[in-house]
């Protein structure tokens, strides 16, 4: 069958294999929840960076409240003394262990030969292992299968040595269970008398061994079950080693004597999610896959007991909330905890809740702060923010929750302050603005409530802790206390830390503090600069080069913040800086120049120019730098130098100038944004002293550039600087090379952009009149883009003809003008929105300055072409094509029939709809302009005809058209044809005619003392309506007339109205009594106070409060407007006087 | 306050009332808005140099005496407070 030149055939065929690939990936794909990705990205800890995460490395300590023990007269564990201690071994620790792993990776470097692939240890050490384990008494239990245990035990061993850091110098000095690791037994269980305050997150919380009562349950720091939960970091069980380790040649070493296997608190063993052991497969898992592909979701409770339904619920917060999932019998549980179950559950609605749920349970747990106490709110409040998937909103809430409960407890805080703080400090390196100000909030809060002394002595011992992160948070969270507590109590402090003899660390973060101060608290640190100054000075000479660099950087922030005033508080500190800049290179030598590019504006500009001198030598050496930090910050320097008073612009043109250009007037600058925009500004600036002419001189060839991006950045840089400095300074020559030079960039342009139109508008518009040589070939430019295929293109040429329209005309070119006219006009069919809107402003603009008798186009055809694009949906036509029709109507309406102009009116009642507010006020001031030329009956009818339409907004502006209609043709014209539409059946209507009359009084101010008679029996109908709203117009209406008609003779009216809108007053809906407030206040003007209070007087004292309380309202703001011209008024009392209080006036009883 | 205003624009306008003296409240007592009467009645005769020569010529006093015994007389113009009955 087989031919040996036929190709071999298979014996079945199949897909190919990417069609089965693609399948394979579809089925997955199904699989996939397509909101895992944006799950992950609303926690806070998976979009942060690595930095910021370190914040879960952090271990909180009890600070033991010192005021309370010197109360009570003893000692407290947890304080000052303990914490610096454990600081200093976590140092130690932190060094032995870098040490370590030095050694380990030099090691591996060596051995790398022998060790090749093989990943279990040497035989070798595994021999001398069993020999320790067998020889040691045994406390310690040598595990191979974490590597990071190797260090630790390094680290013990190193301590074994002895010296000053031996372990029997440290039992002594430290807290007993400080080493214990969660490898090791917890030491409670050898020694159970003592009471292990200093638990920590790995180890056994004491209720779990015999339930010893003590106050503080040690808070988890980090997520509880966070180790377990992730299946690689499990403890094998013996099944799991057996099946992976060969049979022989491992034998089961026998614990050592003493060692009992760790114990897991309940609370983690009842959550779910620890429950999951081995590799066995289990029955659940399938169910939960069988539920999944069934599509229902995850087993995940809604509904808890005693909480009720909540918004959602996640994994994670089962973990938590455990022992509040499941009924449990409330009378077996002890008082404290009841209190902890209750804790919870308001905790679990503040953070999972509905927002009426959240806000009840918020106010019950701030109300009840107190009796809960500090310990268990904390204890579950901190451990919730500590966890990994924690979401923006979760914390949001949580925060509160601590903000809240700090203001109740007040000093009960004290021994919580570190738990806290290293929770919240965090939130003060946020990238969030307002995660930012939380945590400054709170901090400031917590300061107040605990006090100085004692956030001092908490926060000191993390001032010189060995992890930067920590050092970081510490010092922005003293700047937070700073601000919160004042500077002066802080001061001598910050003194003392900033010359700390013991570690550059504590320096470093004493002057960071200072910096933090300075940035957080802007001029506000004035009155200490001095102070501040002199504690950082010293930082300057400091051995360690960080130092420096901080107390530099630490000055330019100071400097920043007191800027333009105290310069004689940096007297001591300009050597140091500028024999500094000298002596230092790379990044100290920017955070010096940072500091000096601060400091020089608050120079006085006698002695600036030799200070300038000397740094424009390393400036320009620097010029030449390849690090982009360096160079962002010479130039923001230069830009610095350049804005001082006393630098002469003789000196910029000849010392800064050529260096300058040479070293950042080049093509690569213009590629990244950054350095562009630096470039740019520094530039500008420099344009300020040297001139125009200067400036622009160097720059101009490059407009021809081949680069569009340099070109670009040339443009736009011309473009700042002629439109601050103008182009007077431009000669003749140059002018030539400048306008030759931007036709040639517009032209050549790929993407069209803002900044060439802009530059091209600016300099035409600066040049004026000298503009007129080139206008030609301008024009034939903008009529050959006009005509582009492409839509932006076409856009960019009428936008420019925008700009230049004025120009143009002043150069008296008006046949370029009619031509560009004519062009556009043709060109009003464009299908592209954004173009044709900008060809309408541009068709607009050309109207404007050409006036409508000799625009060409003439009016009358331009505006039937207009008609029909009203309707267009688009903003930006809409919005310009109503500009155009409002100035045409304004100017020369009477070229167009009136019936085009009542077709018109039709069209502008569908633009009161708008959303933009721009489009909608355009529309109803045209509606004023067309009945002004128009006669007001025609355009009236339309607008109250529109009264009748459904939505609110399009009646809205209806009322305001009448009302303008009103104002510019004369109310007279108006108010009857209004008197009588309010006679219609229609509620909408009938409110509809009250705010236009509302705003026609308003409008037309005293000419409404004509109309009051009038209106005033539509008034009586309408403030006795039952409507509310009615009531509530009319009470409007009221107050704009009589404002209106004020000392203009129509007190019997008024009169006559106040006794309609008095009773009123009672009204309770917010609106309602707010415009009834205004018409009394406004009866005041026009009826004198006298006759309101002799209104007031009936209620004042009246039995019921009620009525007291709205008579004493309107009798305050009565007073308060006119309280002099009351005192003629007030009642003669005399008669109530008794016993000692005599009530008569005796003063006004007098007579001649 | 009323409970249902509190939380409607007036509680501005009441918080607004409460800063100034001489406003009044639904709880005032006949004594202190009589004293705020007086008060009032006193400035504006030390304020309007007409009233104020007015009752110095039916006085038979200088003006700047008169000013003077109406600033005075402002520290209790109807005499000590009522003790309070509660």
């Amino acid at each position: 069958m087989t031919s040996p030149g036929s190709p071999r055939l298979v014996d079945s065929f199949t897909a190919p294999k990417e069609v089965l690939q693609e399948f394979a990936d579809l089925a997955e794909e199904e699989n996939v929840d397509p909101f895992a990705e944006t799950a992950s990205k609303r926690q806070i800890a998976s979009r942060q960076s690595d930095y910021h995460n370190r914040k879960f490395n952090r271990q909180a300590n009890e600070s033991g409240d010192a005021f309370k023990a010197a109360e009570e007269g003893k000692d407290v564990e947890g304080g000052y003394k303990d914490a610096m201690k454990v600081q200093l071994l976590e140092k130690e620790e932190q060094r032995v262990r870098r040490a370590i792993e030095e050694k380990e990776k030099q090691a591996r470097e060596e051995g790398k030969a022998k060790m090749d692939l093989d990943k279990t240890p040497p035989r070798a050490e595994l021999q001398a292992a069993a020999q320790e384990l067998a020889a040691m008494s045994g406390t310690k239990r040598k595990r191979r299968w974490d590597v990071s245990d190797t260090a630790e035990d390094g680290g013990e061993n190193k301590e074994n040595k002895g010296g000053e850091w031996s372990k029997e110098a440290l039992e002594g000095a430290a807290p007993k269970k400080r080493r214990s690791r969660w490898d090791a037994t917890p030491a409670d269980v050898s020694a159970p008398g003592e009471t292990p305050k200093r638990s920590r997150w790995d180890q056994t919380p004491v209720a779990a061994n015999g339930g010893i009562d003590v106050p503080m349950t040690p808070i988890i720091m980090n997520a509880p079950g966070f180790m377990q939960e992730d299946k690689h970091n499990r403890y094998l069980t013996d099944e799991e080693l057996e099946a992976i380790l060969p049979s022989s040649g491992y034998a089961i070493v026998t614990p050592p004597p003493g060692y009992a296997p760790l114990v897991r608190p309940p609370k983690l063993t009842a959550t779910p999610v620890t429950e999951v052991g081995g590799f066995q497969i289990q029955e659940s898992s399938d169910a939960a896959a069988a539920a999944a592909a069934a599509g229902l979701a995850p087993e995940l409770p809604t509904e808890i007991p005693g909480v009720g339904s909540l918004a959602f619920f996640k994994a994670e917060d089962a973990q938590y909330f455990a022992k509040i999932l499941k009924e449990e019998d409330e009378t077996e549980l002890s008082v404290e905890e009841m209190k902890e179950r209750k804790i919870m559950r308001l905790l679990l609605k503040i953070k999972n809740g509905t927002p009426p749920v959240r806000k009840t349970a918020l106010r019950q747990i701030t109300d009840k702060a107190r009796e809960f106490g500090a310990g268990p709110l904390f204890d579950k409040i901190l451990p919730l923010l500590m966890e990994r998937t924690l979401e923006d909103q979760e914390r949001h809430l949580l925060v509160k929750v601590i903000d809240r409960v700090l203001y109740k407890l007040d000093d009960l805080v004290r021994p919580y302050v570190h738990k806290i703080l290293v929770v919240i400090e965090p939130l003060l390196i946020d990238e969030d603005y307002y995660a930012r100000v939380e945590g400054r909030e709170i901090i400031s809060n917590l300061s107040k409530a605990a006090g100085l002394a004692h956030m001092i002595s908490t926060m000191r011992p993390d001032i010189d802790h060995a992890d930067e992160y920590v050092r970081n948070t510490t010092a922005r969270a003293f700047s937070v206390v700073a601000s919160a507590l004042g500077i002066p109590s802080l001061l001598p402090f910050l003194k003392a830390v900033c010359r700390s003899k013991k570690s550059w660390q504590a320096r470093h973060t004493g002057i960071r503090i200072v910096q933090q101060i300075a940035i957080m608290m802007g001029c506000a640190v004035l009155p200490h600069l001095r102070n501040l100054v002199e504690c950082i000075a010293h930082g300057l000479q400091d051995e360690q080069q960080k130092v420096r660099t901080m107390t530099a950087l630490g000055l330019a922030a100071l400097a920043e913040a007191s800027a333009p005033y105290g310069i004689e508080s940096f007297d001591n500190v300009l050597k140091p800086l500028w024999v500094g800049i000298r002596l230092h290179r790379g990044k100290s030598l920017a955070a010096f120049l940072k500091a000096i590019g601060f400091i020089l504006p608050l120079m006085d500009p006698e002695y600036v120019a030799y200070y300038i001198k000397e740094v424009t030598i390393i400036l320009i050496r620097e010029f030449q730098t390849s690090d982009e930090e360096m160079k962002k910050i010479v130039l923001k320097v230069v830009q610095q130098c350049a804005a001082t008073e006393g630098v002469t612009s003789q000196y910029i043109k000849q010392d800064i100038l050529p260096d300058f250009f040479k070293a950042f007037w080049v093509r690569r600058m213009a590629l990244d944004r950054r350095n562009y925009r630096q470039v740019v500004e520094t530039t500008v600036e420099l344009a300020q002293k040297a001139g125009v002419a200067e400036i622009v001189g160097r720059i101009v060839n490059e407009l021809k550039d081949e680069a569009e991006p340099y070109r670009k950045m040339v443009m736009e840089t011309i473009t700042k600087v002629v439109a601050s400095l103008g182009a007077s300074d431009i000669d003749e020559r140059l002018e030539v090379r400048l306008v030759d030079g931007i036709i040639y960039s517009f032209q050549e342009q790929t993407t069209e952009d803002q900044v060439m139109l802009d530059g091209f508008g600016t300099v035409v518009n600066a040049l004026g009149i000298r503009v007129k040589p080139y206008l030609t070939q301008i024009v034939s430019t903008i009529l050959w883009r006009l005509n582009n295929k492409s839509a932006k293109v076409r856009q960019q040429a009428a936008d420019l003809t925008t700009r230049l329209a004025v120009v143009i005309k002043q150069c008296g070119e008006d046949q370029l003008l009619n031509k560009l006219g004519l062009v556009l006009f043709e060109q009003l069919g464009e299908e592209y929105p954004d173009t044709l809107g900008s060809i309408i402003a541009a068709e607009g603009a050309i109207a404007n300055v050409v006036g409508m008798t000799q625009m060409n186009p003439p009016v009358k055809d331009l505006l039937p072409r207009m008609t029909p694009i009203l309707r267009n949906r688009h903003e930006k036509v809409q919005e310009a094509t109503i500009n155009l029709i409002g100035r045409i109507a304004d100017r020369g309406a009477e070229y167009v029939p009136a019936r085009e102009w009542m077709r018109i009116c039709f069209e502008l009642l569908d633009l009161l709809k708008a959303h933009k507010k721009g489009i909608r006020r355009a529309a109803v001031n045209s509606f004023g302009y067309i009945a002004k030329s128009l006669g007001p009956q025609d355009v009236l009818q339309v607008l109250l005809t529109n009264l009748r339409v459904q939505e609110r907004q399009s009646r809205v502006c209806s009322t305001v058209a009448i009302a303008i209609v009103a104002e510019t043709c004369g109310p007279f014209t108006c108010i009857p044809a209004i008197l009588n539409e309010y006679r219609t059946a229609e509620l909408n209507v009938r409110t509809g005619c009250l705010k236009a009359l509302s705003f026609v009084f308003e409008y037309v101010g005293p000419q409404s003392a004509y109309y009051a008679d009038s209106v005033v029996t539509m008034l009586e109908d309408a403030l006795t309506d039952r409507d509310l709203v009615h009531r509530q117009t009319a009470s409007t209406i009221v107050k704009h007339l009589a404002l209106g008609v004020a000392g203009l003779g129509c007190e019997d009216s008024m009169l006559h109205l106040m006794n309609l809108v008095w009773p009123n007053c009672f009204e309770t809906s917010p609106h309602v009594i707010g415009a009834v407030m205004e018409a009394i206040e406004a009866m005041r003007v026009t009826l004198g106070p006298g006759v309101l209070l002799s209104y007031i007087l009936q209620g004042l004292f009246h039995p019921a409060r009620k009525v007291r309380e709205v008579y004493w309202r309107i009798y305050n703001s009565l007073y308060l407007g006119a309280a002099d011209a009351l005192v003629p008024f007030y009642p003669d009392l005399g008669e109530l006087s008794e016993g000692q209080n005599v009530y008569d006036r005796h003063p006004l009883q007098m007579f001649i | 306050m009323s409970s249902e205003l509190r939380y409607t624009a007036n509680t501005q306008l009441e918080h607004l009332h409460a800063r100034y003296t001489g406003t009044g409240h639904a709880d005032l007592t006949k004594y202190e808005w009589l004293t705020h009467q007086h008060r009032d009645t006193l400035a504006s005769i030390v304020g309007h140099p007409t009233l104020a020569s007015y009752l110095a010529i039916a006085d038979g006093e200088a003006v700047g005496r008169v000013k003077f015994e109406m600033t005075e007389r402002m520290l209790q113009p109807c005499g000590p407070p009522p003790a309070k009955d509660d």
